[in-house]
């Protein structure tokens, strides 16, 4: 057999709102914390107690609906998800079923081509994040904590428009970058703030319907659900080719074996009985609420790039790249406003360059970098009026994120200034011409080649500090006899 | 002593003819005598009970106070009371002590109440006779032989026996009014929202609501007015402020409307019953009302709506019992499945378990919509019948159960007959609106109710009414032979 | 109206029931007549009726500001729990 596949997948992404305090109580929702030190009455599910909705949770999730185009719907409903676990306290989950906060928006993702493409969102609701089984140690036993029971969460859901494991990474890596811009999700993938579950088919080329679909449960690294995907679909297309037939099923992806496999099968099939919560009445949201929210959206990713390419100057690929998180962006802007707009590709070069090399290095982010803005503008600045060159810049930036000293210090204390004295370099280049009388006969003889070679000799005598353009234009002279010998 | 009202007991206190103290002594004293019979406590908080009321005789001699203060009452155990087991009669939660107060308990006790312990219901306060406590049944007083009706069986016999001046209670689908006609009280279960639920175990939440069982509608009007209002931890609680139900009390009734529920007065209503509820509204009239008649005729199909809407819930809320933080939990489970099946099915008696099954059926796919979504649309109806009727007149006003209380144990092997004793009841429940059953004569030694349906936020109203009805009668001043 | 033994059992297993045999013939034989006592819903005209969740009409949801209320008081809340360890609520080991 020879088919040509193709690959369906939709995402569903939870994000933890980054609210003070839990969803339908006053508990913290701090990370961290000793076990069941903050899970209170209404997180324990304990008897007579009753959910009350926090209202900054309901603000983030307009936010969100507003930054993707979605409607925002004015009546939502909360119902309660009915099943028995032991990280469920109550045996029901309090999420939205029927009428979801948000509905119907969509999201541009920018693919590694620089192709363009649009997934759709189908919904996002709001819902409490369930408590942590700990398995180890026990004798038989888990040990439960309920610290993040009720832990606010906006499960954004993605129409099935991806047809490959890298736009799946795309499109996630771009919700990731929108939630930390609106500030409603710190986005911390280890710390499982920002998780997702893909439900993943595979059907032949021009089929219309959709094949059966496999979910992939909580995958929290792109890197995972990139190579889950993958050996996902592989695994489809094999079963499929080999006779067999894909069964619709809740799998989990193993990172050390590379492999996913199919979770407990559960004794009975789901059946979560949702039903409109009693203790909770319908959440109405007025324009005027809508319209504050909207007045505090910042500027968003796409908006930034396109700004940074008309008053910046800067390439799309450059934009793009400087705003794909927002503190990278403020970054960047914040050394161009010390700089002058007039230096905004330096700027860039050198905030994609040196100090992103070194914060991967260093395993740092942006806001932990060692060199801040404005150290690195005040060094920028060197370049541009010509006290160092680029390549000195080097130094003294390795030589700043090795100690915290401020470029001029550097600068100062290693005589790193640049010659720009034209006597100086005059000097030089006559040592330089003087000790290599074989070479000058033959440039004068025409190989006009070895003027690199004086460059570099004249470069390497002044200890990198010559100003390179006067050297240039000094050397050419002598060389072609002009000016005393 | 015991014979006295609450606001006898108030009055007294404050005359300093006697202290709280005395007054808590001497109804702790019968509970001790006259409660092995009736099984009206599960828990006596007597040392609890002292310290409340003797602090509130400082405060009485400080001259500061108000109503309620030192005043004993009893709470039904749905209600969460900080360090004092709260069962709901269940086993499930028989070693279940509560970390803290229901926000009525809050309430009562800020207003100075003492509270002398916690009375027995049907088991999370699903039943009608209270024969399905795990503490055993509740006998009433009026009959040992008879059952004082549900769930609030336990507070109602308390009351009526005079071993408690007054007691809370809860009504999902005629918990208070019901067993308040068996005993020949006043009781009054308020608009939806009015009372907080934060604390009060959930039965079926749509339809729960705190209420009082008391010797009179002035009482109730009192205590009422001391646990309603609005509570931040109940969304569902109305933001609405509570009047002084005591200030309308004699407000004459000459003019209003009394509509007669025809579909009340149906088969299946005693004769005897009809015949002293008739007499009841003639007693309106003479008070100067205007009887009409009115016809809601969805009210009908209000049984079969609740045996779906409150099994539903009941089967969601209940689910929380698990064996894990609280409550009963099974010896030695085998594995999860184990602790949780067996958890459960040790834990619950069998009408809760009924219960259970029963919503958790209606609720699974396949079966919501006939069930579960057309009972919701038929709670509609029913509660577009009763806004027409409100629109017409003031109050509506008919029996409050088809029938004097029942021998103990004649009903338990039918559940269908049993749930039709709240076929008068249910209806005000799904409509979210006030009702309150008032004394209105005896058949043969035992109690009937009379009840009275207002429209929403209505209670000053009913109870206004109420009390002008027992400025007519006597029928609330008896008292059962043996606890006069 | 008639439910088989099987199909009370898948109820019961639904709701984390253990049912015990003696338990059996009283749910076999009451839950199909509640069931049944409930059908006649059916005869209901309620062709453009919306469903009723709530019986006050016309409320929302009130919304609570994000404030920390609540401190820590799990020593006191575990002690209703029959089994913990290390401040964690013990249950048989899940397996996924």
């Amino acid at each position: 057999m020879n088919m040509e596949w193709e690959t369906v997948i939709g995402l569903e992404i939870h994000a933890q709102l980054a609210t003070r305090s839990k969803i339908f109580s006053g508990s913290a929702t701090a990370y961290g914390a000793e076990p069941n030190t903050q899970a209170n009455l209404v997180d324990l599910g304990y008897p007579g107690v009753l959910p009350v909705l926090n209202r900054e949770v309901v603000r983030m999730a307009v936010k969100f609906g507003l930054a993707v185009g979605a409607t925002v719907a004015k009546r939502s409903v909360f119902a309660r998800k009915n099943y028995f676990y032991p990280d469920l306290p109550k045996g029901y989950q309090i999420s939205q079923y029927e009428l979801p906060i948000v509905q119907l928006g969509k999201l541009e993702i920018v693919l590694d081509d620089g192709a363009r493409k649009t997934v759709g969102i189908t919904r996002a609701h709001l819902e409490e994040d369930a408590g942590k089984s700990l398995h180890e140690n026990f004798q038989g036993y888990s040990g439960i904590d309920l610290n993040r029971a009720g832990t606010p969460l906006l499960e954004i859901v993605s129409e099935p428009d991806m047809r490959s494991a890298k736009e799946a990474v795309a499109y996630m890596k771009r919700i990731h970058t929108l939630v930390r811009y609106l500030e409603i999700c710190d986005g911390n993938m280890q710390e499982g703030s920002f998780r997702c579950d893909a439900n993943v088919s595979v059907r032949q080329k021009g089929q219309e319907k959709l094949g059966t679909r496999c979910e992939i449960k909580n995958l929290n690294s792109f890197r995972f659900i990139e190579k889950a995907i993958n050996h996902e679909v592989a695994r489809q297309i094999d079963v499929i080719e080999g006779g067999g037939k894909i069964r619709q099923e809740t799998r989990l992806y193993d990172p050390d074996k590379d492999e996913t496999r199919p979770l407990r099968s559960k004794e009975e099939a789901n059946d979560y009985r949702y039903f409109p919560d009693p203790d909770l009445l319908p959440v109405i949201i007025e324009q005027s609420f809508i319209d504050q929210v909207r007045a505090t959206l910042p500027e968003l990713p796409d908006q930034k790039a396109a700004r940074f390419v008309e008053q910046h100057g800067l390439s799309p690929y450059d934009a793009g790249t400087l705003s794909a998180s927002r503190e990278v962006g403020d970054y960047y802007e914040a050394v161009v406003a010390a700089l002058g707009a007039a230096h905004a590709k330096l700027a860039a070069n050198w905030v994609m360059g040196d100090l992103s090399a070194s914060l991967n290095n260093d395993g740092l982010e942006i806001s932990g970098s060692r060199i801040g803005a404005a150290g690195l503008a005040a060094l920028l600045a060197r370049i541009v009026d010509e006290t160092i060159s680029g390549k000195i810049a080097k130094e003294v930036f390795e030589a700043m994120w090795a100690d915290g000293q401020s470029a001029d210090a550097i600068i100062e204390a290693r005589g790193l200034k640049q010659i720009t004295d034209a006597g100086a370099i005059e000097k030089v280049i006559d040592e330089v011409i003087a000790a290599n009388p074989k070479q000058l006969a033959d440039y004068r003889a025409g190989r006009d080649k070895l003027f690199g070679f004086f460059v570099g000799q004249v470069m390497k005598v002044s200890g990198g500090k010559a100003n390179p353009a006067q050297v240039n234009d000094l050397l050419k002279k002598k060389l072609q006899g002009q000016g005393s010998l | 002593m015991h014979t006295l009202t609450l606001a006898g007991i108030s009055a007294g206190i404050k005359a300093r003819r006697f202290s709280s103290v005395e007054v808590t002594q001497h109804f702790l004293g019968r509970i001790e005598r006259l409660n092995p019979a009736l099984n009206a406590f599960i828990t006596v908080t007597a040392d609890q009970a002292l310290a409340q009321a003797a602090a509130a005789d400082q405060v009485v001699a400080a001259g500061k106070g108000g109503p309620l203060t030192g005043v004993p009452i009893a709470h039904k155990d749905i209600f969460c009371t900080d360090g004092v087991l709260t069962t709901c009669a269940s086993k499930m939660l028989s070693n279940f002590v509560s970390p803290y107060d229901a926000t009525v308990v809050r309430k009562l006790k800020e207003a100075g109440v003492v509270m002398l312990g916690k009375t027995n219901m049907d088991e999370f306060a699903m039943g009608s006779s209270n024969e399905t406590s795990w503490y055993g049944p509740v006998k009433n007083p009026w009959d040992l032989s008879r059952v004082p009706g549900g769930s609030s069986g336990g507070s109602a016999a308390a009351v009526a026996a005079r071993i408690a001046p007054a007691a809370t209670g809860t009504d999902t689908g005629g918990s208070i009014r019901q067993p308040a006609a068996l005993t020949a009280l006043t009781g009054i279960k308020p608009t939806y929202g009015r009372v907080s639920r934060y604390g009060m175990i959930a039965y079926a939440s749509s339809l729960d609501q705190g209420g009082v069982l008391t010797l009179n509608a002035e009482d109730a009007a009192l205590l009422l007015g001391a646990m309603s209002g609005f509570d931040e931890r109940d969304s569902t609680s109305v933001d609405l402020a509570v009047p002084d139900y005591t200030a309308t009390l004699n407000q004459p009734l000459k003019g209003i409307k009394v509509g007669i529920l025809k579909e009340f007065f149906g088969k299946g209503l005693e004769a005897t019953t009809e015949s002293l509820v008739r007499d009841a509204l003639e007693v309106y009239e003479r008070l100067g009302a205007t009887l009409v008649e009115v016809s809601l005729p969805n009210l009908p199909l209000s049984v079969p709506t609740y045996y779906v809407v409150a099994p539903a819930e009941c089967s969601s809320n209940l689910s929380r019992f698990d064996g894990v933080r609280f409550g009963y939990s099974c010896a030695e489970p085998k594995d999860l499945l184990d602790l949780y099946t067996r958890s459960r099915g040790e834990g619950f008696g069998a009408e809760v378990k009924r219960r259970i099954m029963t919503g958790t059926y209606v609720l699974s796919a396949g079966y919501y919509d006939a069930y579960y979504i057309k009972a919701q649309k038929v709670r509609q109806l029913i509660s577009d019948d009763f806004k027409r009727a409100f629109a017409q007149v003031d109050l509506l006003v008919g029996p409050t159960a088809p029938t004097t209380a029942f021998e103990l144990g004649a009903k338990v092997d039918d559940p269908i007959t049993m749930y039709l004793n709240d076929i008068y009841t249910i209806g005000a429940n799904l409509a979210g609106l006030p009702a309150m059953s008032i004394p209105c004569g005896f058949v043969e030694g035992l109690p009937v109710g009379l009840q009275l349906i207002g429209p929403h936020f209505a209670e000053a109203k009913l109870l206004n009414a109420a009390h002008q009805y027992q400025q007519q009668t006597e029928w609330h001043r008896r008292i059962p032979a043996g606890y006069a | 109206m008639s439910l088989t033994r099987d199909d009370v059992l898948d109820i019961a297993r639904l709701a984390r029931l253990a049912i015990t045999p003696a338990e059996m013939p009283g749910l076999s034989d009451s839950l199909p007549k509640i069931l049944t006592f409930v059908e006649q819903l059916s005869a209901a005209q309620t062709a453009d009726v919306e469903p009723m969740a709530h019986p006050l009409d016309g409320q929302s949801q009130r919304l609570r500001s994000d404030t920390v209320s609540e401190t820590d008081a799990h020593e006191r809340y575990q002690q209703n729990a029959a089994r913990v360890e290390a401040s964690l609520y013990l249950v048989p080991k899940v397996i996924e």
